[in-house]
């Protein structure tokens, strides 16, 4: 079996939909704070497998990168937010930190 | 002494009383009562010495000048001006020393009489004020000074009838008073109306002047009639002529000396004044009916006087009676001795009203000294023997009786005859014989009741141990009494007993010539030589007249034995009454004599030697003695038509404002209930329905909505995820 373009965007498509899945359905900060890194790494490997066979060529590996760059700095402000989270409430729980609604 | 002075010297007289009430009125608390009553009694006393001045150089050096007036502007009404003014003639100078003299005495008698009262300077306030007033009345040259002052001595009545406003009989008798005036004034007020819209003015010698011209409300006589019978309505009113005299026998509730006041001097005097003011302007018919008025009231008065026990209602009906006298002889034509008698009148009245003060004073002391509160002081059944206990009272009593009664040498004869004389005169003349007829008879009357009263509560023995206790009062209270008994005599006013009309008091008080086209007037009293015009009372006449009276003439017409002075003619023009009066002289004098005398000695049969038991004649007559004793039910006869017609009415207009008036609110209020009801149902379930279904079906969005608005990221990012589903595969 030819190991082609499809496949990439196949493992792409699933790694974004357990990303999103952890975002919308996890109620630890930290875990959704993880989906969405699987997030960002299915537009990465999305970005590659474009690089290699779409005609992205380098600007690929370049958006790759940057975003790679990106999560870090998402990552780390995220989990300054989550740190002070913690602070305030004692715990991480996402549902129940619903102050601004009020 | 100019005329000008004397009318300034007047204004003074006027103003003094005035000055006294605001004094007392504003500080009598201050001052205290002795200070009070001194002040009032003081200002009255100087009162009048000036109007006893002022009288004597009117009648001496104007004796003939007629009236001595002033008048000003007051104000303009529209075009006309209303002109206010006083003046002087000799009957108002004379009426100015009645006023001021009893008025002082009833201040002297007050002081010791109202001892010990709480509202003692308010008492001498409102006898001020009541002076005031009447002075008022007896100066004024116009109807509308006339009135103001006429409504004035209503308010100052009201206020002394009522002074014991405590006791309920003393504030109903003050209501009466006044209500029962107003009445009356209503008519005087149409009369003044009537000429003020005929004449344009309110001057007495202006309308009378005109009337002489032969001007005439309406142009008509009967309208001048009219006028002149409105004006005596007030006159009836005040001087409680038949049929408004129920309210003077309540009038007694209150103090004593006041009832002298009121009887004597002011208020109901001013009635008889006001008809002899107005005398020239009365047509025949009017006199008539003041004629028969008069007559009547003089004789229903003489029927009741003779079965009351009240000491004071016995003299309160001889009070309507005696007024029914003089306005009986003012409506005959007997001018001089109507006004003769008001005076005569008020000294003997004012003494027998002062001397019942006094008895009633001294019961009431013998009562209280006994701790009795229960017996009346004032019933005649409770006196008796009071002629030895207090024997100068008796003595001033008998006097004032005797020149009530008519008897010779008292003044009362004099003007009583005068005026008897007079109806006779006008019987014969008109053929009225009624009205000598109820003369002679109350003449009769009141000789009887005023001995039977005087021997009831004089004589005999006393009838309870009170009046065996009862004291002479004080020299404050018997003075006053005696200078009124003094009066009483013929000296004061002819030097012969047997004819009034030679003194000198008849020949200043000669009959204002009728200024009513003859046509409307009696042709007796139409003077034989008739003269076009008689406007004698206009300003330049009076310089005029006042240059030829001085000196001689006028001691010359004082002792003439004539009726009117020969060179006078200008002023009374002989005519038939007057001759006949002469004539019926002697004959009327005879016949009083007789009536009167009877009248006596009945009363001394009955009631001194019990030749008749008065009881037994009360049974036997029981219906006449009833009738007279409850005052011909009068006041029972307007309690049912009158007061009762009116609460009738009342009634009746309540139904109506109950029934009618408030049906018709009512079924609008129902009617504007009920649509209220049907917009309100709309309002309630339609608009409010679509307003409430917005709000609801907003609220409901709302509420759907805001179940989305979770506040949890992760349900928006789903939310998103979803629609972004949803747009995707809408699109492919």
């Amino acid at each position: 079996m030819n190991i082609g373009l499809e496949h990439y965007l196949i493992v792409g498509a699933i790694l974004f939909s357990l990303g999103l899945f952890a975002v919308v359905t996890r109620k630890n900060a930290i875990l959704v704070l993880m989906g969405l890194e699987l997030i960002l790494n299915s537009a990465n490997i999305n970005f590659i497998a474009f690089a290699k066979y779409g005609g992205m060529n380098i600007e690929g590996h370049v958006a790759a990168i940057f975003v790679i760059i990106l999560a870090a700095a998402e990552a780390a402000v995220a989990l300054a937010i989550v740190l002070n989270i913690y602070r305030n409430f004692k715990h991480v729980n996402v549902d129940e930190v619903a102050k601004l609604k009020d | 002494m100019t005329p000008d002075t004397l009318l300034i010297l007047s204004a003074v007289i006027l103003i003094i009383p005035l000055i006294s009430f605001l004094i007392l009125v504003f500080f009598g608390k201050r001052l205290g009562d002795k200070a009070g009553a001194a002040i009032g009694t003081t200002m009255l006393g100087i009162d009048l010495l000036l109007s006893v001045y002022v009288c004597y150089v009117k009648l001496v050096d104007f004796g003939d000048a007629g009236m001595i007036q002033m008048k000003f502007n007051w104000l303009m009404l529209g075009t006309k001006d209303v002109s206010l003014g006083m003046g002087i003639d000799n009957i108002a100078v004379i009426m100015l020393i009645v006023v001021n003299l009893i008025s002082f005495l009833v201040h002297l008698f007050s002081v010791e009489y109202m001892r010990g009262d709480k509202r003692y300077t308010r008492y001498f306030a409102y006898l001020g004020i009541f002076t005031f007033s009447m002075l008022g009345i007896v100066i004024a040259n116009n109807l509308l000074n006339m009135y103001i002052f006429w409504e004035l001595v209503g308010v100052s009545s009201y206020l002394l009838i009522g002074f014991w406003y405590e006791k309920d009989s003393a504030s109903n008798a003050s209501k009466k008073a006044f209500i029962t005036n107003r009445i009356g004034d209503f008519g005087l007020l149409a009369g003044v109306l009537i000429l003020f819209l005929t004449y344009g003015t309110f001057m007495f010698d202006d309308i009378f002047a005109q009337i002489g011209l032969g001007v005439l409300p309406f142009d008509s006589g009967t309208w001048l009639t009219v006028s002149g019978i409105l004006l005596f309505c007030g006159a009836i009113g005040k001087s409680a002529q038949f049929p408004l005299h129920v309210w003077l026998p309540d009038a007694m509730e209150g103090p004593t000396p006041v009832s002298a006041l009121i009887h004597a001097a002011t208020m109901v005097a001013a009635g008889v004044y006001f008809t002899a003011r107005i005398f020239p302007m009365l047509t025949a018919d009017a006199l008539l009916l003041i004629a028969y008025i008069g007559a009547l009231t003089a004789f229903m008065a003489a029927t009741i006087a003779l079965t009351q026990n009240d000491f004071k209602k016995v003299l309160a009906y001889s009070t309507v009676s005696q007024l029914g006298y003089m306005i009986m002889a003012i409506g005959v034509g007997a001018f001089t001795n109507g006004f003769f008698h008001l005076v005569t009148h008020a000294w003997f009245k004012a003494c027998l009203f002062l001397a019942s003060g006094s008895v009633i004073h001294a019961m009431h002391h013998a009562l209280h000294a006994a701790k009795d509160h229960h017996t009346d002081p004032q019933d005649i059944r409770n006196m008796g023997g009071l002629r030895k206990t207090m024997p100068l009272t008796y003595l001033m009593f008998l006097i004032a009786t005797l020149a009530i009664s008519g008897v010779p040498f008292t003044s009362g004869f004099l003007s009583k005859d005068g005026i008897l004389a007079g109806t006779l005169a006008f019987g014969s003349l008109s053929g009225h014989w009624l009205i000598p007829l109820a003369g002679f008879g109350a003449a009769g009357m009141t000789a009887f009741y005023m001995f039977r009263l005087m021997i009831e509560a004089f004589h005999g023995k006393p009838k309870t141990e009170f009046a065996a206790h009862t004291h002479e009062n004080n020299r404050q209270i018997t003075g006053p009494l005696i200078l009124l008994a003094f009066l009483s005599f013929f000296i004061w006013y002819s030097f012969n007993p047997f004819d009034g009309s030679s003194g000198w008091f008849a020949s200043k008080t000669q009959t204002p010539k009728s200024v009513v086209p003859a046509e409307y007037q009696f042709d007796f009293i139409v003077p034989y030589e008739d003269m076009p015009d008689n406007s004698a009372h206009s300003e330049a006449n009076i310089a005029e007249a006042g240059l030829h009276t001085d000196g001689g003439q006028t001691a010359g017409q004082e002792h003439s034995e004539g009726h009117n002075a020969p060179d006078n003619a200008e002023h009374h023009g002989m005519n038939k009454f007057e001759e006949e009066i002469h004539n019926q002289h002697y004959p009327a004098m005879i016949l009083s004599l007789i009536i009167a005398g009877l009248g006596i000695l009945i009363s001394f049969a009955i009631y001194q030697f019990k030749l008749v038991n008065p009881d037994n004649l009360a049974r036997q007559f029981n219906k006449l003695y009833k009738f007279s004793l409850n005052k011909w039910y009068f006041d029972e006869f307007y309690a049912k038509t009158f007061i009762g017609g009116t609460i009738l009415l009342s009634r009746i207009l309540s139904w109506f404002d109950l029934k009618f008036v408030d049906g018709i609110v009512n079924a609008t209020a129902v009617i504007t209930n009920f649509v209220s009801m049907v917009v309100g149902k709309f309002d309630n379930l339609v608009i409010d329905g679509f307003v409430n279904l917005t709000a609801n079906a907003t609220g409901l969005i709302g509420a759907a909505l805001r179940k989305f608005q979770t506040g949890r990221v992760q349900s928006y990012v789903a939310f998103a995820i979803i629609g972004f589903m949803i747009i995707l595969y809408m699109v492919a």
